[in-house]
């Protein structure tokens, strides 16, 4: 499933203005914005440029087991190491291809909360015309409706996905005990937008999405292409090298399929490959000036990591819930997001406020899903009957699943950290990352609220419980975030409020390895609202 | 319920065939070139969909051939996994029963299936025999039915995972 047996021209640039690294949504953004603006863009991509006819056959894999990796990830390029308290699955949490990890996200799109931006050296009204502009970019459908969200001046440029039949059992009890419930903006045609079709309900968003109809980066490799953008793909960046003084990046090293070594020169160069190839690009980028790592004259490269974590309930309901026609949701409560301590109550019943010992808990965002349950296909294919006695199975598995998610957030911890661990290397002899990565007892609180406010809610509905997932059985939500974190203080942050690095005049970053707090909303948005404006500042310097 | 040819186009279209309505697709997906008759192996997987398929479908035979045809055009080695699964069958049922799947009674199919360990191995194209009968013979089967709107109407679902039913049906109550 390789887009193309003929071996594209790799060699680099003889000039490029800009050189980008990584094609994900930051990348692709950053290079389409300065492209469309003249300037000559080089984009380096570690993996592959996948085909788009190829997407019903990704989708296969997705559903069927035994066909292996969806996008293809996996093997000593993507080697790594987890080190922590708790095991970190980083191949499942990322994507490397033209297009990124939004090949694979879920598109869940929302802005920040102002309260948010509190621990940060920019604000929301700094961000809030970049938000806007990416919820144009990427295609938003939402609807104007959620009471916590921050202002906003436009409405989206879709109309919001109507709520689902499951929704509407969930407002039941919700009206009960006085919990709110609003949509949910999603990077998902609910109309043809930008070229792209709308949803036709496959019900595989995440990993994959046939039609095209959710947002993946690789929309805008291509639009950055057509403003005269050069994209190479398969193409990692080995390490970055700077001049004499140590103040400006001259060229970034790549290797190529053929066993080549390149040198890719530009004027500026952003940094946009995730919140742990990007720290680590820097860290295999030590020189004498820099021997702790490129741009790391802080000591912060890497440190900081950050991720959401999943909490949620579910069980079996004595009705039909109609789950899994489709693979996004359209309904949250940002209700107990700013003061999740909170009590509620309603016409019938109330969320009794935090009572629980020990720290307090933090942000969280609590979610309606639609596809609570197995999905009958992929039951059918694992399972050990068949005839009628699967088809039994099927109805008697499918039918009555209901279910709430969630996100938490996590605090920046000196501790969890990228580092390179020099006893695993990859396939071009590089350190791979090693993630150290622990849940604090402030998370754990939080963790519990989610679960205490979620499990109210089914209790209410009359649900039986079946799982929770808490504390103890939490992971990550695959959002990488904090590990090169912007600040106005070049001792304790790496990048500055305009997403350039302390240390070298032509380094950029644009990632959520900027983010200097988690909160507990999707970050992709925010991604990339921060990296239109990294566009921006670049251009500047330019 | 029956199966009719939109289940086994929507089926091939959720496999990453496009076929269009007035397509072409008769035959025999097993081409004259292989060693046993191409009938004979269409037969077999027809024998193994009537085990895996529950008794209330009807239309199954026009289904599996027009849906193993479009997943096999222009796919040589996948055509030649289905073709050595079906093989495998066979040679088991011929070493314990002697006579080829296709030939035995439904009960004795069923109980193959479980003697082989076809119902508790892990799919796998490249796998032990009871892996690769799994995966290119019964899950090709269960992945056709289950993502068809009439598998999935079976279970309760008209727009399954898998199928391109829209973004509506998600929005409606039992009754809608």
């Amino acid at each position: 499933m390789s887009a193309s047996d003929e071996t594209p021209d790799r060699t680099p640039s003889e000039r490029a203005d800009v050189c980008v690294v990584g094609s994900g949504p930051a990348g692709a953004l950053t290079a389409h914005r300065l492209a469309e603006r003249g300037y000559a863009v080089v984009v380096l991509e570690a993996g592959e440029r996948f085909d788009f006819e190829d997407r019903t056959r990704r989708m296969e894999r997705a559903i069927r087991p035994g066909l292996g990796s969806v996008w293809e990830m996996g093997g000593e390029r993507d080697d790594y190491t987890s080190a922590g308290e708790k095991y970190y699955p980083l191949n499942a949490a990322r994507v490397k291809g033209v297009g990124g990890t939004t090949l694979h996200w879920q598109g869940m799109v929302m802005r920040f909360h102002e309260s948010d931006f509190e621990p940060w050296p920019i604000d929301y009204e700094d961000l809030r015309p970049y938000y806007a502009e990416a919820e144009a970019a990427l295609g938003v459908a939402g609807a104007d409706d959620n009471p916590f969200a921050p202002p906003r001046e436009d409405p989206f440029p879709m109309a919001g996905f109507e709520p689902s039949y499951s929704d509407s059992v969930f407002a039941e009890a919700c009206e009960r005990l006085g919990v709110a419930m609003h949509s949910v903006p999603n990077a998902r045609n609910s109309e043809g937008y930008d070229d792209r079709s709308a949803c036709v309900g496959y019900g595989t968003c995440k990993p994959v999405c046939p039609s095209g109809a959710k947002y993946s980066a690789d929309h805008h490799v291509e639009k950055a292409e057509d403003e005269g953008a050069r994209v190479i793909d398969r193409a990692p960046v080995q390490r970055l090298e700077h001049d004499d003084s140590g103040e400006r990046v001259t060229a970034a090293v790549y290797a190529t399929p053929d066993g080549e070594t390149h040198r890719q020169e530009a004027r500026e160069f952003v940094l946009a490959a995730g919140g742990v190839e990007t720290p680590r690009l820097l860290l295999l980028s030590e020189s004498d000036e820099y021997p702790d790592g490129l741009a790391n004259t802080s000591g912060a490269v890497g440190r900081y990591f950050m991720d959401h974590l999943f909490g949620g309930a579910g069980g079996t309901l004595d009705r039909e819930t109609r789950q899994n026609h489709v693979g996004f949701i359209t309904s949250e409560c940002h209700q107990f997001y700013d003061d999740p301590a909170r009590g509620a109550s309603g016409t019938d019943g109330e969320i009794p406020a935090w009572s629980g010992e020990g720290p307090e808990p933090d942000r969280f965002k609590l979610e309606f899903l639609n596809y609570a349950g197995p999905s009958p296909v992929e039951m059918a294919l694992s399972g050990n009957e068949f005839g009628d006695d699967l088809l039994d199975s099927l109805r008697e598995g499918y039918g009555n699943s209901i279910a709430m998610g969630g996100l938490v957030g996590q605090r920046p911890r000196k501790q969890n950290r990228i580092e390179l661990d020099p006893e695993t290397t990859d396939d071009h002899g590089n350190p791979v990352p090693k993630i150290h990565w622990h849940l604090d007892d402030r998370t754990r609180a939080s963790l519990r609220r989610a679960n205490e406010i979620q499990h109210a809610i089914l209790d209410d509905l009359g649900v039986d419980i079946s799982w929770t997932v808490g504390p103890d059985e939490t992971g990550p939500a695959f959002h990488h975030m904090g590990t090169t974190r912007m600040g106005t203080d070049p001792d304790s942050s790496v990048v500055n409020t305009r997403l350039r690095t302390h240390d070298l005049r032509n380094l950029s970053v644009a990632s959520s390895s900027v983010f200097v707090t988690s909160g507990a909303l999707n970050p992709t948005l925010t991604i990339a609202a921060l990296a239109l404006k990294a566009a921006d500042h670049v251009e500047e310097r330019l | 319920m029956e199966l009719t040819r939109r289940d086994a186009l929507a089926a091939l279209a959720a496999g990453g065939v496009a076929v269009g309505a007035g397509a072409m697709l008769e035959g025999n997906p097993f081409g004259e070139n292989a060693p046993a008759s191409p009938e004979d192996r269409l037969d077999t997987l027809l024998a193994v969909a009537e085990v895996v398929y529950p008794s209330e479908v009807s239309g199954i035979e026009e289904f599996v051939r027009t849906y193993a045809l479009g997943r096999t055009e222009d796919r040589d080695d996948y055509r030649e996994g289905i073709v050595e699964a079906l093989d495998t069958l066979d040679e088991y049922t011929r070493t314990w029963h002697d006579a080829d799947f296709r030939e035995l009674d439904a009960e004795t199919r069923e109980s193959v299936l479980d003697q082989m360990g076809v119902d508790t191995a892990d799919p796998d194209p490249e796998g032990t025999d009871r892996e690769r009968v799994r995966f290119f013979a019964v899950n090709e089967l269960l992945y056709a039915l289950y993502t068809s709107p009439t598998g999935g109407e079976l279970v309760g679902i008209e727009n399954p995972q898998g199928h391109p039913g829209g973004a509506s049906s998600y929005q409606r109550g039992p009754d809608g």
